[in-house]
């Protein structure tokens, strides 16, 4: 540890004795924030698979409804391979927990946050490197009672609203399998607070010198409100959370209300309130949804700029559009509720605030392609899904606006229209910004690039098959076909929906398969890539700087920062270089240290 | 603030300047280091005020749905030992608040000294938080649905133990006779048919406003969802106790270290980040005091 660090040179540990660590101490029980970003991202790509899977499961259900599944059908052999309806919720229900809970937000926040905000603000590690180990390790808990949750049928949707999710016999995955949902998203929940606390502490306060607020780099900005948000609102869910287990287990019928008998089992006491579950819920699952973006637009902003050779078009807005979005975020959970049962004055004023954020978002779209404007593109894969973002951040950002109008979501209210923008936001936007970031810092993880042809061979397959899995979901929201129905094709006027959903399952079939590709292009390239250098993309922030991948303490000595974050196309740049590097101590502009 | 919290301009040409032992390898200096800690306990102290402001948040609301619950409800709790537990936590906050002095002026002795007061005064805490749960589930004061507390025993044997054992203490005072409230806890045969299950209902309701009308009336019995006050009593003070034990397993943590000398004025950190989150501890006690067991 101490040989390559080169900043605590020889000095001797108290702790000491530790001069080549093992194994374990190193790929497994790592505290090296590089290695549990990588763990992430390995972890959140297997459960991107596994989410996969359902969704398959569900697509095929909607095209051939009891038609045995291939494949998949055979996990439910003892029913010919249909998927039975409990079976059906199920998948819908496990599909949005994995992608939420270990998909988009851990590998946001826990695998590229953990990875770059100490090598792009300049820091050895981690402040809190244990607690980093532990976040990662408390995932592995949440997955298996995930997986129990699933073998058990958890079926209450990933909402799990009561009373459908609190009363045993309510249905027939309403029993163990909502307690074990119920500890896993407890667990998952504990570890995102640990990684928020951590980042936010780290940011703050592990900077390089040189390294003020306004010289971060927007995908810092991102992280740090993305860790203020969820440190501030998902204590809300754990609360929540451990309300409705106690109710299930202690009996304590918090959201249960009274007089409520389901299924001929005895009458329940209750005298709660079921609605409260949904408030305390969105308090925090409705941040959450930006939790799941802004690290993915900060990071955007990153690639951009290196991409098109321009400096990020409004720097400062776009933090300030983010803190807006972020602080917009805590009071806009209502727009969840409107046909729940809510005083039209208190809708009215949700309306607002959330159409208010159209402001923000809108800011950043046009930052983004004033980025573009007149720079110097250059269309590899990194691009590609960057502006694949920015357009279907788009598309998914114009349906949200319609759903925040109160008569308009009285009407869409859970029809595909809703799955369809969100999709749109969290496939579109997320995964495609994350796909982005996975080729841009491949070489900083790993120290070779990642294949540029099935790159693109990948994003193309993935955006086609894409838009036309999802796109159709505007058209079926608008001709009424509810979300979460196993046989929508019961009722006689949604009968003609059918041969539109065969095409959405078999473009869903093409882009589930399309992502092995990725996943191939992964692995193989981690150990058969061409060799990177320390800056292939010619990008100025702080973790180019570093060796790739780089050793444990990151840099070769602490760096200087002496420039802003974005500084492309300089003409008085030296070297030959376009671009200054944050920590280029040469040319006019001093830093004002201090 | 990048002035204050940016580390000082890095030493490594020399590379010899010295450590203190319990400085981490990625921290540039002591101060960073216990800043960082400070700002971190911090932040994980406002995740605990959110986390408990969910709870608090159900308080709220079934306090303004059903204020009858809690006017009722906290005639069952000992105001007496209340108040001794909220002095014995104050109590454990100053040998606490000691502690971090000690640790900061290097008193060893003293400072082992406070931290074993604090660990008496949590362990005392629990010790009386334990008489009060089983007092009150031995009653049947428990969450909503298992909720089995019978004013007036005569008419339901089964439960007569409870009944003559308990209420000479003066808790009975809020307690008068509930028939109709006890049916309601009492469920029939399990309804097979439709029909069954549509009367049992039906009578279920009937109980419900019975009893709801005498709430309102203001007569002594106690209201339907009297329940619902201990589920927010249990969670709340649940969760809060749960809170002292993982403070009693810090606390023993820092005692270890401090019996072995690790602390000084060099290095505190971990005493003051602990005494920090025992201060969040108590301080949400005061609020469960008064909100629980001193409501009117």
């Amino acid at each position: 540890m101490s040989a390559v660090t080169g900043m605590t040179g020889s000095v001797d540990h108290a702790a000491g004795a530790h001069a080549a660590p093992g194994f374990l101490s190193r790929y497994v029980f790592s505290r090296d924030h590089k290695v549990i970003g990588i763990q992430f991202m390995f972890t959140t790509l297997l459960m991107l698979f596994v989410g996969g899977a359902l969704a398959l499961g569900i697509r095929w259900q909607l095209a051939y409804p009891w038609e045995p599944m291939p494949l998949l059908g055979n996990a439910f052999a003892d029913e010919g391979g249909q998927i039975p309806p409990e079976t059906y919720t199920m998948l819908l229900t496990m599909h949005g927990t994995i992608m939420v809970f270990l998909v988009i937000i851990p590998i946001l926040a826990g695998g590229f946050g953990n990875l770059l905000i100490p090598l792009q603000i300049g820091a050895e590690d981690m402040a809190f490197p244990t607690l980093n180990m532990l976040s990662y390790w408390f995932m592995w808990p949440a997955i298996v009672f995930f997986m129990l949750a699933m073998h058990a049928g958890a079926a209450a949707g990933w909402t799990a609203y009561p009373v459908l999710a609190v009363l045993p016999q309510a249905a027939p995955g309403s029993g163990v399998a909502q307690t074990y949902w119920l500890l896993g998203v407890t667990l998952v929940g504990i570890s995102s607070l640990m990684g928020a606390v951590n980042y936010m502490t780290t940011i703050i306060n592990m900077r390089a010198p040189g390294m003020t607020l306004f010289r971060m780099p927007l995908t810092i900005w991102a992280m740090f409100i993305t860790a203020i948000l969820q440190a501030f609102a998902l204590p809300m869910l754990t609360a929540a959370g451990l309300m409705q287990i106690s109710d299930r287990t202690l009996g304590t019928c918090f959201f249960i209300p009274a007089g409520i008998i389901v299924n001929n089992a005895d009458p329940t006491v209750g005298g709660g309130q079921p609605l409260l579950w949904q408030h305390l819920f969105w308090f925090y699952s409705h941040p959450a949804v930006y939790i799941m973006l802004l690290p993915v637009m900060g990071m955007v902003s990153d690639m951009l700029a290196c991409m098109c050779r321009k400096p990020v078009f409004g720097y400062k807005p776009m933090i300030h559009s983010m803190g807006a979005i972020a602080g917009l975020g805590f009071i806009v959970w209502g727009h969840h509720m409107f046909i729940s049962g809510m005083n039209p004055m208190l809708g009215m004023a949700f309306m607002i605030s959330t159409i208010l954020i159209a402001l923000p978002s809108a800011v950043k779209t046009f930052n983004w392609i004033g980025t573009m404007w007149g720079g110097r593109l250059q269309f590899n894969t990194v691009m590609l899904n960057c502006v694949a973002f920015v357009s279907m951040f788009v598309v998914g950002g114009l349906s949200g606006i319609f759903m925040a109008a109160v008569p308009v979501d009285v009407f869409f209210h859970d029809t595909y229209f809703i799955v369809a923008h969100f999709h749109y936001v969290l496939f579109g936007a997320t995964l495609f910004g994350v796909y982005g970031a996975l080729h841009f810092w491949f070489p900083k993880m790993f120290g070779r690039m990642m294949s540029e042809f099935w790159g693109k061979i990948h994003f193309f397959i993935t955006f086609i098959a894409f838009n036309l899995t999802f796109f159709p979901m505007h058209l079926l929201g608008m001709q009424g076909m509810p979300r979460r129905l196993a046989d929508p094709y019961h009722y006689s006027y949604l009968e003609h929906l059918l041969p539109l959903n065969q095409v959405m399952t078999w473009a869903a079939i093409v882009m589930g398969f399309a992502q092995i590709i990725l996943f191939l292009n992964f692995v193989i390239s981690s150990f058969a890539g061409r060799k990177a250098g320390r800056n292939p993309w010619n990008a100025n922030g702080l973790e180019w700087i570093a060796p790739s991948p780089p050793p444990h303490g990151n840099f070769d000595v602490t760096p200087v920062v002496y420039r802003g974050p974005y500084e492309y196309s300089a003409p008085d740049a030296p070297d030959g270089q376009d671009y200054w590097l944050q920590s280029d101590e040469r040319g006019g502009q001093m830093a004002e240290r201090h | 603030m990048s002035a204050v919290t940016e580390p000082a301009t890095h030493d490594h040409g020399d590379g010899h300047h010295a450590h203190h032992p319990f400085q981490a390898h990625h921290f540039e200096t002591m101060e960073q280091q216990y800043d960082s800690g400070k700002l971190g306990i911090w932040l994980f102290l406002i995740t605990e005020v959110m986390f408990f402001s969910g709870l608090f948040t159900a308080y709220a609301i079934f306090r303004s749905y059903h204020p009858e619950i809690f006017v009722a409800g906290h005639h069952f709790l000992d105001k007496t030992l209340g108040a001794a537990n909220t002095v014995v936590l104050l109590f454990s906050s100053l040998t606490m608040a000691w502690a971090v002095r000690c640790a900061q002026l290097g008193q060893r002795k003293g400072l082992i000294l406070c931290l074993v007061l604090t660990l008496a005064c949590a362990g005392t805490f629990m010790v009386v938080k334990y008489f009060e749960y089983s007092h009150k589930i031995h009653l049947g004061l428990v969450p909503a649905r298992y909720f089995s507390f019978v004013p007036g025993s005569e008419h339901h044997g089964h439960e007569g133990e409870h009944g003559d054992a308990k209420h000479s203490d003066g808790h009975a005072d809020a307690a008068g006779h509930a028939d109709a409230h006890a049916t309601t806890h009492d469920p029939a045969a399990t309804p097979d048919t439709l029909d069954s299950t549509t009367a049992a209902q039906e009578s279920a309701l009937l109980v419900h406003d019975q009893v709801e009308k005498a709430a309102i009336e203001g007569k002594d019995e106690l209201p339907y969802r009297i329940g619902l006050f201990f589920s927010i009593y249990y969670c709340l003070t649940g969760l809060h106790g749960i809170h002292i034990i993982a403070g009693m397993i810090a606390i023993s943590w820092i005692l270890r270290r401090s019996i072995r000398g690790d602390f000084g004025p060099q290095y505190f950190g971990p005493v003051d980040y602990v005494g920090l989150y025992w201060h969040l501890v108590d301080l949400i006690w005061v609020f469960l005091f008064p909100l629980l067991y001193l409501i009117q």
